[in-house]
């Protein structure tokens, strides 16, 4: 009997999963006077994230629990969310980053308004967005039909402040937002960085100026808040510096 | 019902850009280079006056005199008054900025920080230059420095 037969059947791995206890700041403007926090036991898995927590929580325990999400995969910046005291994305989150020997604390956003247990009022932070002017100002119109040429260095000189999703994780970590009622925030800033290094923009000096205000980049303290939050890695208070620079010298 | 928690900031309307000089950049830009004179000149007064020589133990009245009957030392302490004041006041001024509420205690606060950088300026300012290196009376014959019995 020389032929190769199955000495074992094959056993499927199992994947070990454990309860973890997440503790949520829950409000609900309807019924509540102030937020409370809740606990909830979910069964996951070390490669699931807080998301599917949150997910399995919305669908399995308690339908009422509110909260933003839409790609759930790190691109649109809809879930910002205070995970364990840091700015997370919770669709970035894997479980077995986190300490679940102990519940895993999750809340808004700080600084701005609360509406609804995870969920925000973002206006605050689009206006302050809006207000350094985040398009294309180009005093030359461009070849018809062809693109606005850049070189690869002058691409690469704003590559970094590209790419924000606007989650609000850093402008919602500063503590300097959170006090101020006039502070632009990171975000804002990012985003001005973004235009006013674009050899494409002709519109720096204008940025510039409204960066220039008492309220503007100069009540940066560098507390490199908003580069330890941003889920995408971009070092924000360099860009802030970077600013700051461009405003002493006075061009970009 | 319907709860609506206070806001947690309230963003009131940008301030009219008011012509003139850019105090917040300059302060700025003055923390940046205070900061950087201070590293040098306090750590030269420390190692002056805690390392060199017979280092600690040669701190009396005589050795302060002796240091502040010289121009060049009191320039340097001058310079560092008035630096680490300035630039002390303007840190205060901005964690006010920072953590008062009310127009009111903001405006109180930055009096009183405003009242003590310049009383300790003046006063410190005051000393460095009026200093008598050699006061007069028995007393102060051991403690003065040497070069006070020649004159």
């Amino acid at each position: 009997m020389s032929t190769s037969t199955l000495d074992k059947p094959v056993v499927p791995e199992t994947i070990a999963s454990f309860t973890v206890t997440f503790n949520i700041r829950r409000f609900n403007p309807e019924v509540d006077d102030e937020p409370h926090w809740q606990d909830f036991d979910v069964q996951m898995y070390p490669t699931d994230r807080v998301l599917d927590a949150l997910h399995k929580i919305k669908w399995e325990q308690d339908g009422s629990l509110s909260f933003r999400r839409s790609c759930a995969h790190g691109i649109c910046g809809s879930d910002a969310m205070r995970i364990n005291g840091r700015n997370r994305l919770a669709c970035k989150t894997l479980i077995k980053d986190l300490d679940i020997t102990k519940p895993v604390y999750i809340e808004a956003i700080k600084g701005l308004p609360l509406e609804k247990d995870l969920i925000v009022d973002m206006e605050p932070f689009f206006d302050s967005f809006k207000e350094i002017q985040p398009f294309l100002m180009s005093n030359v119109a461009a070849t018809p039909g062809k693109e606005r040429v850049q070189t690869v260095a002058q691409r690469e000189r704003f590559d970094d402040t590209t790419k924000c999703i606007l989650c609000a994780a850093c402008t919602s970590s500063c503590p300097v937002f959170w006090t101020d009622g006039q502070y632009f925030g990171p975000a804002a800033i990012v985003n001005a960085h973004r235009f006013i290094f674009d050899s494409r923009d002709d519109n720096a000096a204008v940025r510039l100026d409204i960066l220039n205000d008492q309220e503007g980049v100069w009540r940066c303290r560098t507390t490199f808040n908003c580069t330890e939050a941003c889920p995408r890695g971009i070092q924000v208070t360099q860009a802030i510096s970077e600013v700051k620079q461009a405003i002493m010298r006075g061009r970009a | 019902m319907a709860t609506t928690l206070e806001a947690p900031r309230s963003p009131y309307a940008r301030s009219a850009r008011k012509n003139g000089v850019n105090w917040e950049k300059w302060g700025w830009l003055y923390m940046r280079v205070s900061g950087v004179l201070l590293v040098v000149l306090i750590f030269g007064h420390l190692f002056v006056n805690l390392m060199v020589g017979e280092g600690v133990s040669a701190l009396n009245f005589a050795f302060v005199s002796g240091k502040l009957a010289d121009p060049f030392w009191q320039i340097w302490d001058v310079a560092m008054l008035w630096l680490a004041l300035i630039h002390g006041g303007n840190g205060m001024r901005t964690l006010v900025n920072d953590y008062a509420a009310t127009p009111l205690t903001r405006g109180i606060f930055k009096t009183a920080i405003l009242a003590a950088v310049v009383v300790l300026i003046v006063l410190g300012t005051l000393v460095v230059f009026t200093f008598d290196p050699c006061p007069a009376g028995a007393a102060f014959a051991d403690l003065n420095p040497k070069f006070c019995s020649a004159l």
